[in-house]
C-alpha cells in the first residue's frame, strides 16, 4: 500500500507515492537527497534530526512522511535567504557553537523556533529550550550564547 | 612573530556545517546502492546451535544474506590488536562470529537488500536458535575460580598482566608511613555516544579492482593497513579509505570494527555500492566502550601531608574481545600517570586485563589518564580531610617545583614542564577560594550541603616516540605526516595525517601554515582523511594532533622555507645567509635592503616555471616531513566546581565551575577553549550521570538514549575558563594538546565537590555515577 | 530505527476514524505518534494498521468555562502550554505541559495520546487524577464520560475499547473558584526525560485552613495513586509547614509494589514521592492563597 503526499520543502512542492511507514527523515533525506537533516537516534532522543514543520520544531524521524502531508517543511538547507545566513546560524558561526557539526542543524532548527516563540528568552530558557538536543562536543556553553548572539542580532 | 598564531580566528569549517553540508558518511548514496543491515545477538553469552537465513533471504527486495562462515570461506581474516603487552592472550575475533556470542550486539550474520527498510526486515526474519550461557560482566569476578569462560583460548579470562614502578620503594613508604588512605573504587563503564553513528559505504570497480571504503575513522590510513594486512585482503594500492566529515569519535572511531570490513566484503561480492548505517542502539551494543576498572588502591603519607607512596592494583574489563589498542590504555596510559602533579618516590601499580561478556573496551576520551587522575585526587582529598589540611595546601605541598623539569616519575614518563603552583594561583584567584569556603561555612550553618571540588590533573598526549611506543607492545609509530603542496600561484594545501572530527584542523592548521609561510589562512586549505590524497598518517586520538601533527606542518614548512631561500638567493644574486624570510609578509629579501625582495607568490611560481633555478634544483614547490616526536607531551589543569546537593532527595546541582589548563601554547584560543568546555561537560556525564550498565546475563541495561544519560544544557551554568602557558620543550610549537584536559580533570572535581558536600555527614566516597539515589543513599547510611 | 509495514488511514471524520478501528484488527489510532512511533521503531509495537486521526477536525480546541475547561484530544502539549485559557482557568496544566518531554515533542505529542497510552512515566495522567478530570470517549455506540479515577487500568491500559476515540477532557476551571491552588512537580530522568515520580497538589483554602486536597502521585506505580491518607491528614488544618510535611509522610501508604529500575528503586521513588509531596503541597496553598 503507497500513500501519496505532497509536502512543500523550503518552499518547494514534492509530490511523491511513498510507504506509509517511511519516516519523515528518510524522505528528506533519501527520497530528497536533503542530507543536512541528521539522523543521531533511534528513540527520539537526540534531536539530531530536528526541521520545522509548519513552522514547529518538530524531530523528523517521529513523523511520518504520510503525517506531512501538505505541509511545509524548512530544513537547515532551506534557512539562510538569498545567501544571507540566518541569525542563529551566524550566532553559531561567530560563537564556535559547533565542533563536529552533527548537532548543529538540529540544534539550529531548535533554536529558530525557540526564538520565533520568545525572542529574548533568558539563559535558563534557552537551556531548558535545548532538552531535546544532545552535543556531544561542545558542551553547550557555545550554542547557548550563540542563540544570545542572535537573540541581541535581531534586537 | 605570530601574527595568525594565538588568535581566535573562527572556524573554516562552519560554513558548510551550519548549512546543512557536512560530508558525512550516512550522506553518501550511489548509483545502484544496496543495504547492510546486521544479524545481532540478543544474548550476553550463548552458543549458537543454527543459523536459519531461508525466509530472510526469500523476502522481496532482499540480495543477499551472509553468515560468519560465509564471510570467512569468502576469505576475511581476524580482526588483530595494534598494542601486544608482553604475554598477552588476543582470542579469535572474526567479523561476524561463528561459534558463541559473547556480548549482546556479537554480530552473527548480515543481510543486503534494496531499500534499509527492507535490510531491517530481513534481519528479523533471520532465525538463530541459541544455547543461552551463564554470562560474566564484571572485571574483578571475570578472574575469579569458576567464572564463566568466554574464550577458550583464555581459560582463566586473563588476557594479560602488566606491572610498573618501584615496588620496593612502595613498600617501604608504606612501612614508614605516618598515615595511610585505602580506598576500594569502580570507574564504571561508559558508553562514549558521538552523535554520528557509525557508518560505512563501499565501492568495488570490478574492472580495475579498485575498492573505495568511506568510513567514519579518525584514522583511515591505519584502517587501511590492517583492512589490507589483516582483514580483508586487498592490497593497499587497491584501497582508498575516505573518512569525511566524521561527527565525533571520542577514542570509539578509532579502532578496527568488523562493519568496516564486511561492507567492502559485500560490495564485492555482490559487485555493487553498499551501505552501512549503524543505529543508536547498534552503537551502545557495538562501538567499542569506555573505562570500566576496579580498583583497590593506598596512598602514604607523612603527617604533614607530604605523599611518599601510592600503591595501585586494577582489574581492568576488556569486554568480549580484544579491541585494536585496548591494552594499552590501561597500562602505558593509566599506570604511568600514577605519580600525577606530584613528587612521590614509592609508585606501584599492576593491572589485570580481563575479558568479561560485555562490549570491548578501548580507548574513550582521556582513555587511562583519567581514571589515574581519579583514583590519585580521590586519594589525595581523602588524606587531606583526614589529615585535616586544605585540599589545595596538600596539593601544593607534593607539587613538581617548576625548576625541576624535565622530571621523571617513578612510573616511566618524564615530564616536559609545568608551573603547578601558577596553576592553582590562577584558578584560586578565579574561583575566589577562600571566599568559596566561607560561603560554604555560612551556608553549612544553615543546613545547607554546599560542597566546593578541586582536582590538579595531569595528562599524557601526544604518544611517542615510536620506537619506545614499539617496546612497549605497539604494533604501529606514532610519527605523523604532512604534505605541503604550494601551487604556483602560491595557494598551499596542507595534506595531514591526522583526521578531524569537530577539533577545527581546518582552522588551527592553516593559521600554523600562515605563519610559517607568511600567507593569509585564506590562502591554506586543509585536506585530510583520504588515503588517495594524503600521505600515510597516523591519524587523531590521544590529544596528538596539534603537537605530532602539527609539528610535521612545521617541518615541512621549514623545507619549503629552505627551498624559497634557494630560489631568492640565486634570483637575487645574494648570498643565502645575507637573506631573510619574512614569516609576516612571506617576502625573502635581501638582509638592510628590504626593496631587494621576492614574494612567496613569485617564488612558488618560479619553482614551478623552472626557468631560473639554482643548478641541481628540483623544480616544484612542495615538501613532505613524517615527524616522529621526542616524547609524549603532559598538559595539566587546575579546577574548582562548587556544588549543592539537595539534602532531601540527594540531587547535585553544579553552580560553579572554573578550570585553570596549561596546554602549552594556543593556537587558537576560541577552538581550545571549545575543547575544554566540551571535555569539562563530557567529564561531568561520567561524574553525575553516566553508566553503561549491564546485568548479570550481561544484558545492557542502557543501550538506548532513553536510558543512557549524556549531559543535557541544562546541567550547567557557564564554565569559566583561564589557562597558564608553559611551552614544551618537546615540539617547535611549544603546544601540548588539549581535547582530553578538560575531560579528565572534572570527574574527579565533581566527585570531589559532591563528597566534600558530604563529608559534615561522614560520607567518604560513593562510587560514580553520583546519581540522586546513590547520594542520598550514602547520605543515610552515614546517618 | 525502521517501522514494520502497516496499512495507513487518514480520516476526515470522527465516524470514519470509528469505522476504520472496527474494520481493521489490530489497527491503532495514530495521534501525535510520540508514543507510538519510537515503540514502532524498535519494533516493540506492531499494529497492522494506522488511524491518523491528525486530520479530524474539532479535535483540538480549548473551551474554558466559568466552572470547567474542555480540552480537545488532539490539543499539544505546547498547545496547552502556551494557553492563555488554561493559564487563567486551570494553569497546573500549562505548568505540566512546559516540563513535559521537550520543545518537538511538545509540539507534536497530543493530551489525548498521552492519557490514551498510559505510561507510567507520563506526567498527564498524575495531574488528571488529582483533577478528578472527565474523559470523554466516542465509540460506535456513541459518546461515553470516564472519569479520571476509573481511566487508568494498568500499566500502558485504560479504559478505552479498541474502536473508542478519546476526544475531550474536561477539567475543573479551579483559578475560578475562591482560594484554590494547584501544583506539579516531576523528578525529570535525566536521559528520557519522562516522570521518574511526578506529584500534583490540589489544595483548597476555607477560612485559612485546608478545606479540600486532592494529592496524586505516579511514576512510582504502573498508574498514578491518590493519596487518600496524606489528604485526609490534613484537611481542617493550617497549611503550615509542620503539618504539610505530617501529611506528605503518609504518601507511602498509597504506594503499594513500587516499581524499581537502574535509576531509581522502589524506596527511592517512594522517597521522591514524599519529598515531592511535601513541597508541592506547600507551593499549591501558597498558590491558594
Ligand atoms: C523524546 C520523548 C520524550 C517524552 N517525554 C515525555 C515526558 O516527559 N512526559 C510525558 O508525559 N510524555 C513524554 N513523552 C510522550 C509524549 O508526551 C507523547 O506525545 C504522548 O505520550 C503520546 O501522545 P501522542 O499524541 O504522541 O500519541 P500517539 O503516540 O499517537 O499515541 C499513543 C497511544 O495512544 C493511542 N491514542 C492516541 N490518541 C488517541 C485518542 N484520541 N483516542 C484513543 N487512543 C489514542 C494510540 O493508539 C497509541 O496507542 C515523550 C515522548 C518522546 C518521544
Ligand atoms: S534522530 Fe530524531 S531525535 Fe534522534
Ligand atoms: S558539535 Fe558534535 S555533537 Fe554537537
Amino acid at each position: 500500500m503507497k500513500q501519496s503526499v505532497s509536502i512543500t520543502v523550503n518552499g518547494v512542492e514534492h509530490t511523491q507515492e511513498v510507504e506509509p511507514r517511511l519516516l519523515l527523515v528518510h524522505f528528506l533525506r533519501d527520497t530528497l537527497g536533503l542530507t543536512g537533516t541528521n539522523v543521531g537516534c533511534d528513540t527520539s532522543q537526540c534531536g539530531s534530526c530536528t526541521v520545522l514543520l509548519d513552522g514547529a520544531a518538530v524531530k523528523s524521524c517521529t513523523v511520518l512522511a504520510a503525517q506531512a502531508d501538505g505541509s511545509e517543511v524548512t530544513t537547515i538547507e532551506g534557512l539562510a535567504r538569498n545567501g544571507t545566513l540566518h541569525a542563529v546560524q551566524e550566532g553559531f558561526w561567530e560563537k564556535h557553537g559547533l565542533q563536529c557539526g552533527f548537532c548543529t542543524p538540529g540544534m539550529i532548527m531548535t533554536a529558530v523556533d525557540l526564538l520565533n516563540r520568545n525572542p529574548h528568552p533568558t539563559e535558563e530558557q534557552i537551556r531548558h529550550g535545548l532538552e531535546g538536543n544532545i552535543c556531544r562536543c561542545t558542551g553547550y556553553q557555545n550554542i547557548v550564547k550563540a542563540i544570545q548572539y542572535a537573540a541581541e542580532k535581531a534586537g | 612573530m605570530a601574527k595568525y598564531v594565538g588568535t581566535s580566528m573562527k572556524r573554516r569549517e562552519d560554513p558548510r556545517f551550519i548549512q546543512g553540508k557536512g560530508g558525512y558518511v550516512a550522506n553518501i548514496s550511489l548509483p545502484n546502492m544496496a543495504y547492510l543491515a546486521i544479524k545481532r545477538s540478543p544474548y550476553g553469552h550463548a552458543r549458537i546451535k543454527k543459523i536459519n537465513t531461508k525466509k530472510a533471504a526469500k523476502l522481496p527486495g532482499v540480495i543477499a544474506v551472509f553468515t560468519g562462515q560465509d564471510l570467512i570461506d569468502g576469505g576475511v581474516g581476524k580482526l588483530p590488536c595494534g598494542w601486544n603487552v608482553p604475554n598477552i592472550k588476543v582470542p579469535t575475533r572474526w567479523p561476524l562470529t561463528i561459534d558463541k556470542v559473547r556480548h549482546v550486539g556479537d554480530g552473527v550474520a548480515c543481510v543486503v537488500a534494496e531499500s534499509a527498510y527492507i535490510a531491517a526486515d530481513a534481519v528479523d526474519l533471520i532465525e538463530v536458535e541459541y544455547e543461552s550461557l551463564p554470562a560474566v560482566t564484571d572485571a574483578k569476578q571475570a578472574a575469579e575460580k569458576g567464572a564463566p569462560v568466554v574464550h577458550d583460548e583464555a581459560p582463566d579470562n586473563v588476557s594479560y598482566t602488566w606491572g610498573i614502578g618501584d615496588k620496593a620503594a612502595m613498600e617501604e613508604a608504606f612501612k614508614t608511613a605516618d598515615h595511610i588512605v585505602q580506598l576500594d573504587l569502580v570507574n564504571q563503564r561508559l558508553i562514549p555516544t558521538a552523535m554520528e553513528p557509525r557508518a560505512a559505504v563501499a565501492q568495488w570497480n570490478a574492472a580495475t579492482e579498485d575498492m573505495t571504503l568511506w568510513t567514519t575513522s579518525q584514522n583511515p590510513s591505519p584502517i587501511r593497513l590492517l583492512l589490507s594486512a589483516f582483514t580483508l585482503g586487498i592490497p593497499e594500492h587497491k584501497l582508498r579509505v575516505i573518512s569525511p566529515d566524521v561527527g565525533g569519535g571520542f577514542g570509539s572511531k578509532i579502532f578496527h570494527y568488523p562493519e568496516e570490513i564486511i561492507t567492502p566484503w559485500v560490495a564485492r561480492k555482490i559487485n555493487r555500492p553498499v551501505k552501512w548505517v549503524s543505529t543508536r542502539t547498534e552503537a551502545s551494543t557495538t562501538d567499542s566502550q569506555g573505562r570500566d576498572h576496579v580498583t583497590h588502591c593506598r596512598m602514604a603519607l607523612k603527617n604533614d601531608g607530604t605523599i611518599t607512596g601510592i600503591d595501585v592494583k586494577t582489574w581492568s574489563n576488556q569486554g568480549a574481545y580484544i579491541s585494536t589498542f585496548a591494552p594499552l590504555i590501561p597500562t602505558a596510559l593509566y599506570l604511568t600517570l600514577l605519580s600525577g602533579l606530584y613528587k612521590v618516590k614509592g609508585i606501584w601499580g599492576e593491572m589485570v586485563g580481563t575479558l568479561t561478556n560485555t562490549v570491548p573496551v578501548d580507548a574513550y576520551r582521556g582513555a587511562g589518564r583519567p581514571e589515574a587522575s581519579y583514583l590519585i585526587e580521590r586519594l589525595v582529598d581523602i588524606a587531606a580531610r583526614e589529615l585535616k589540611i586544605d585540599p589545595i595546601e596538600i596539593r601544593r605541598k607534593n607539587f613538581i617545583p617548576k625548576n625541576e623539569f624535565p622530571y621523571q616519575t617513578p612510573v616511566a614518563f618524564v615530564y616536559d614542564s609545568g608551573d603547578y603552583g601558577a596553576l592553582f594561583d590562577k584558578v584560586e584567584q578565579m574561583a575566589n577560594y577562600k571566599q568559596l569556603r566561607a560561603d560554604q561555612a555560612e551556608a553549612r550553618k544553615k543546613g545547607k550541603l554546599i560542597g566546593v571540588g578541586v582536582a590538579g590533573c595531569i595528562e599524557a598526549s601526544g604518544p611517542a616516540p615510536s620506537a619506545v611506543a614499539g617496546s612497549l607492545g605497539s604494533a604501529v609509530g606514532f610519527w605523523e605526516s604532512a604534505k605541503l603542496r604550494v601551487h604556483p600561484t602560491g595557494k598551499v594545501q596542507v595534506y595531514t595525517g591526522s583526521h578531524a572530527h569537530g577539533q577545527g584542523h581546518e582552522t588551527t592548521f592553516a593559521q600554523v601554515v600562515a605563519d610559517e609561510l607568511g600567507v593569509k589562512p585564506e590562502d591554506v586549505e586543509v585536506v585530510h582523511g583520504d588515503t588517495a590524497q594524503i600521505p600515510f598518517g597516523m591519524g587523531t586520538y590521544g590529544s596528538r594532533s596539534i603537537s605530532v601533527g602539527g609539528s610535521a606542518i612545521v617541518r615541512a614548512s621549514e623545507k619549503l622555507r629552505a627551498k624559497a631561500l634557494k630560489i631568492a638567493a640565486h634570483q637575487l644574486e645574494a648570498a643565502e645567509e645575507d637573506l631573510v624570510y619574512d614569516q609576516e609578509t612571506g617576502k625573502v629579501y635581501v638582509k638592510g635592503s628590504p626593496n631587494k625582495a621576492k614574494a612567496f607568490g613569485e617564488l612558488a611560481f618560479a619553482a614551478y616555471t623552472a626557468h631560473n633555478l639554482p643548478a641541481g634544483l628540483e623544480p616544484g614547490f612542495e615538501e613532505t616531513h613524517f615527524y616522529d616526536p621526542a616524547n609524549f607531551t603532559f598538559p595539566n589543569s587546575a579546577h574548582i566546581a562548587q556544588v549543592e546537593v539537595d539534602a532531601d532527595t540527594g540531587e547535585v546541582k553544579i553552580q560553579k565551575y572554573v578550570a585553570v589548563d596549561d596546554v602549552g601554547k594556543v593556537i587558537n584560543p576560541l577552538i581550545v577553549e571549545g575543547q575544554i568546555v566540551g571535555g569539562i561537560v563530557q567529564g561531568v556525564g561520567q561524574a553525575l550521570t553516566e553508566h553503561g550498565a549491564y546485568d548479570e546475563h550481561g544484558q545492557l541495561l542502557t543501550a538506548t538514549l532513553m536510558e543512557y544519560a549524556v549531559p543535557h544544557a541544562d546541567m550547567f551554568p557557564m564554565i569559566e575558563t583561564g589557562r597558564i602557558e608553559t611551552a614544551s620543550p618537546h615540539n617547535p610549537l611549544g603546544v601540548k594538546g588539549a581535547g582530553e584536559m578538560g575531560t579528565i580533570a572534572a570527574t574527579v572535581t565533581i566527585a570531589n565537590a559532591v563528597m566534600d558536600a558530604l563529608a559534615p555527614l561522614g560520607v567518604r566516597h560513593i562510587e560514580m555515577p553520583l546519581t540522586p539515589e546513590k547520594v542520598w543513599k550514602a547520605m543515610q547510611g552515614s546517618k | 530505527m525502521y517501522t514494520p509495514t502497516f496499512d495507513y488511514y487518514r480520516p476526515k471524520t470522527l465516524d470514519e476514524a470509528i469505522a476504520l478501528l472496527g474494520k481493521n484488527k489490530g489497527a491503532k489510532v495514530l495521534a501525535g505518534g510520540h508514543s507510538l512511533l519510537p515503540a514502532m521503531k524498535l519494533r516493540v509495537a506492531q499494529p497492522a494498521a494506522l488511524v491518523d486521526i491528525g486530520r479530524i477536525k474539532g479535535l483540538s480546541a480549548i473551551k474554558a468555562g466559568k466552572k470547567e475547561v474542555k480540552i480537545g484530544a488532539l490539543t499539544t502539549h505546547a498547545a496547552v502550554a502556551a494557553s492563555a485559557e488554561l493559564a487563567k482557568a486551570c494553569p497546573i496544566l500549562c505548568e505540566t505541559a512546559a516540563m513535559l518531554g521537550d520543545t518537538q515533542v511538545r509540539n507534536r505529542g497530543t493530551m489525548g495520546g498521552s492519557l490514551a497510552h498510559a505510561d507510567p512515566a507520563a506526567d498527564y495522567p498524575t495531574v488528571m487524577i488529582a483533577l478528578e478530570a472527565t474523559m470523554t470517549a466516542m465509540g460506535k455506540k456513541g459518546e461515553r464520560d470516564i472519569s479520571a479515577g476509573k481511566f487508568f487500568k494498568d500499566l500502558l491500559t485504560t479504559a478505552l475499547k479498541a474502536d473508542e476515540i478519546l476526544t475531550t477532557i474536561t477539567v475543573p476551571a479551579y483559578r475560578n473558584f475562591p482560594n484554590m491552588g494547584g501544583c506539579y512537580l516531576k523528578h525529570r530522568h535525566p536521559a528520557s526525560s519522562y516522570a521518574v515520580v511526578g506529584v500534583a497538589a490540589m489544595v483548597g483554602l476555607v477560612d485559612g485552613k485546608v478545606g479540600r486536597v486532592s494529592l496524586a502521585v505516579g511514576g512510582a506505580t504502573v498508574n498514578p495513586v491518590r493519596c487518600s491518607a496524606a489528604e485526609s491528614a490534613l484537611v481542617g488544618s493550617a497549611p503550615t509547614d509542620d503539618a504539610i510535611a505530617a501529611a506528605a509522610a503518609k504518601v507511602a501508604e498509597a504506594i503499594a509494589n513500587p516499581m524499581s529500575d537502574l535509576y531509581a528503586t522502589a524506596d527511592y521513588r517512594i522517597r521522591l514521592a514524599t519529598v515531592m509531596a511535601k513541597r508541592a503541597l506547600m507551593t499549591a496553598a501558597q498558590r491558594a492563597m
